[in-house]
């Protein structure tokens, strides 16, 4: 017999697991009891948000499912953004909540929330454990769910003597849980009938684009995406989330497409007679105005979400199934075929690369937040990821840095949450101490978990926070500018604290940087700085991202600057 | 535009129809009717709901409900189905012949009346749900004081069943 908290240790112990992110509370007070002496790497944040961000930013980085707790009531509230976060782009983390006891549950009971009813919609599933002869099964299958089929969060709500109670009910297999969930068995490998109309679709186009993202990096499929651009002659986009799926230092890359993609991506796109869309979801800061999104193109849709194909944009040939398992069951069916020689379209496409490369104009003035990226590109050792936060900083963390790998960018694409960076990269860096960790930060999404500082200088956490400070909600701004007439309504920030010295007070280096030409030598001695840094750049106060599709434009309807 | 009648099986769990409903208001799907009721196996129910809505939308709605863990399997039914709902209709008898009158029509309808007082007669009535609207416009004429209604309850005519396995 062992009670409920030694089989959520146990579980973690089967399912590999060697670090959680948490905050303890009243109604999870006995698994932290439990915790006290168990082998397991505990990460104490400041705030539960940061917790939730932090095994998300680790799932990105390493793979593995992120796992956070809580305890019931606000603290279970506060993990709700990072939960949703991770539903948005399909990230595996399981939250354990500690809850009141089952007798007190729907009371009103002191920090009781609802939390399966909170999180509902915001989970792949959660469960209300009632019984601790359910709980062996409920972590087994909470595991499972979150890491395999489209990845996502799930939440395990723990009511206090459902932890304490006994059970001698053994951890299950996988089979054994398999057989327990009978509505749920994922699709992973491509219908032979549509893998090969698709193999067709390929062989007879004349300006085939790949459109790969998240999915791609979710099913470790980059080698046979490479494959398929090396058969093809196919230039790849990625949206956001696709970012280090393809290497982008290749010949046929096009960056990333969408609102603020590369004119060759959106126009390749644009002019495409095929376009191969490969675990991505055909967001609206994707696609634009849906009717003139690859408007002349056949679509193929890979994606191991059914729910997704066809949802946005029509399907020509759908195919259901794991994107590196379709890939590689499409790559060799296309080794057999013959494939139209592209080279007039990849002359074009390589035309507009040439002539619309990301740009901006520099200054010696002030510091340009563009240029921070190029020195932190420039500078970053090989094995290096880049956690953002949300707004302008995240979107020029996307254009001025070059992914070549996965898992190099953990960055809140669907939900965009502010204050998600700097914890992501907290959990990146635990999750890869080998790894370089830059947090690209803007002043404002900073401040919603600065908190965290003091989590990197008492774990020793070596992020690299480099702030694009520029005193205003940028983007918001930006679109103030440009949409609304200039009428700067509460974006302005006005009263940005001194980074540096915040930094310092929790016992982190913090350096101001204030003139261009300090910019590169700040990043290097960051670099060999061996612990946490904040870097405050203090950058153009009114740059704006380009190019800029306006919402809801067709993506061949750029503005520059 | 058309009507879509769809079986589906879930886990005898509780917080099982929050998960369906819920999935429902957050993607924009109208149902018009949904009821719930435990089937031969203890351990699993059916749910059957009746909506209004082309083919994208039918699509849509079976691959979400699909993606639900507790889902089992989910079941067009338009074509060849069987359908049955059940509706109890307070009837005003105050009026002199209403009583007699209501009798009758409930009659026709195949109905039972289930409860009578001085002023009033309940009816009990099963069948498809134009069949329930039909004599519904009939007994408004003599006051309806209150409806009670089930969805419907539908599976495959003929050999056809779902099951689990």
């Amino acid at each position: 017999m062992r009670n409920g908290c030694d089989v959520v240790l146990e579980s973690f112990d089967a399912e590999g697991v060697d670090t959680v992110f948490g905050y303890p509370g009243g109604a999870i007070i006995n698994l932290y009891d439990t915790l006290y002496d168990a082998d397991l790497n505990h990460v104490l944040t400041r705030h539960e948000q940061a917790a939730a961000h932090a095994a998300d930013g680790y799932a990105r980085a390493t793979g593995e499912v992120g796992v956070c707790l809580s305890t019931s009531g606000p603290g279970a509230t506060n993990l709700v953004t990072g939960i949703a976060t991770a539903h948005m782009d399909s990230v595996p983390i399981l939250a354990v909540t500690g809850q009141v006891p089952t007798g007190m549950i729907g009371n009103d009971a002191f920090q009781e929330a609802d939390v399966t009813g909170i999180t509902m919609p915001i989970t792949k599933h959660n469960y209300l454990v009632q019984d601790a002869d359910e709980l062996p099964g409920v972590m087994r299958e909470a595991f499972f769910l979150a890491n395999t089929g489209r990845p996502g969060p799930v939440v395990v709500d723990l009511p206090k003597d459902v932890q304490t109670a006994e059970t001698d009910v053994e951890y299950p297999s996988v089979d054994d849980v398999k057989r327990g969930i009978r509505g749920y068995s994922p699709t992973y490998g491509g219908h032979p009938r549509q893998v090969k109309r698709a193999a067709e679709a390929i062989s007879g186009a004349d300006r085939p684009v790949v459109y790969a993202g998240g999915g791609v990096i979710a099913s470790g499929a980059s080698r046979e995406l490479r494959r398929l651009a090396e058969i093809t002659g196919a230039p790849v986009t990625t949206t956001l989330m696709g970012l280090g799926a393809f290497d982008e230092r290749d010949p046929l890359s096009l960056g990333m497409l969408g609102m603020h993609g590369t004119k060759a991506a959106n126009y390749a796109v644009t002019e495409s007679d095929l376009l191969i869309a490969v675990g991505a979801r055909f967001d609206d800061r994707v696609t634009g105005k849906l009717d003139a999104f690859a408007p002349n193109a056949t679509v193929i849709h890979i994606d191991v979400d059914p729910a997704e194909i066809s949802k946005n944009v029509e399907a020509h040939v759908p195919i259901v199934g794991d994107a590196g398992d379709v890939l590689g069951e499409l790559n060799s069916t296309l080794e057999e075929m013959a494939v139209r020689d592209g080279s007039e379209w990849r002359e074009k496409v390589k035309r507009w690369k040439r002539e619309y490369p990301l740009d901006y104009e520099e200054s010696d003035d002030v510091i340009k937040p563009q240029s921070v990226v190029e020195a932190i590109n420039q500078h970053s050792p090989e094995d290096t990821v880049i956690a953002t936060e949300v707004g302008q900083c995240q979107m020029w963390a996307a254009q001025f840095f070059d992914y070549t790998k996965p898992r190099s960018l953990v960055s809140s694409g669907g939900l965009g949450t502010m204050g998600y960076g700097f914890p992501a990269a907290i959990g990146a860096q635990v999750g890869r101490p080998g790894a370089t960790v830059w947090d690209v930060a803007g002043d404002g999404s900073l401040q919603m978990n600065i908190q965290e500082l003091a989590t990197v200088a008492l774990n020793d956490i070596p992020v690299k926070v480099a702030i694009l400070n520029n005193g205003y909600l940028g983007m918001v701004r930006q679109w103030q500018e440009l949409f609304f007439g200039e009428r700067y309504s509460s974006t302005d920030l006005d009263q940005v604290p001194d980074f540096a010295r915040v930094a310092e007070s929790y016992g982190v280096k913090g350096v101001t940087v204030e003139r261009p030409s300090e910019v590169e030598d700040a990043v290097r001695e960051a670099l060999e700085h061996d612990g946490p840094v904040v870097l405050d750049f203090r950058v153009a106060r009114e740059e704006n991202v380009f190019p800029m599709v306006p919402a809801g434009a067709a993506i061949n309807e750029i503005l520059e600057g | 535009m058309s009507r879509h009648v769809i079986g589906v099986l879930v886990e005898n769990q509780p917080g099982v129809l929050n998960r369906v409903s819920g999935l429902f208001s957050r993607r924009g799907f109208n149902i018009d009717s949904i009821s719930v009721g435990v089937t031969e196996r203890s351990d699993v129910s059916r749910m059957t709901l009746t909506l209004d809505g082309d083919e994208k939308v039918l699509e849509q709605l079976t691959k979400h409900l699909n993606k639900l863990p507790d889902v089992i399997k989910v079941t067009h039914l338009d074509a060849g189905c069987v359908e049955r709902g059940l509706a109890l209709v307070k009837v005003d008898v105050s009026s002199p012949e209403s009583r007699s009158e209501v009798m009758q029509v409930a009659d026709v309808f195949r109905g039972a009346v289930i409860d009578v007082s001085r002023d009033t007669v309940t009816v009990e009535v099963t069948g498809t749900e134009d069949k329930i609207q039909a004599m519904l416009d009939l007994l408004r004429e003599h006051g309806i004081k209150e409806v009670a209604r089930t969805g419907v309850a539908a599976m495959a005519r003929g050999p056809k069943y779902t099951g689990t396995e």
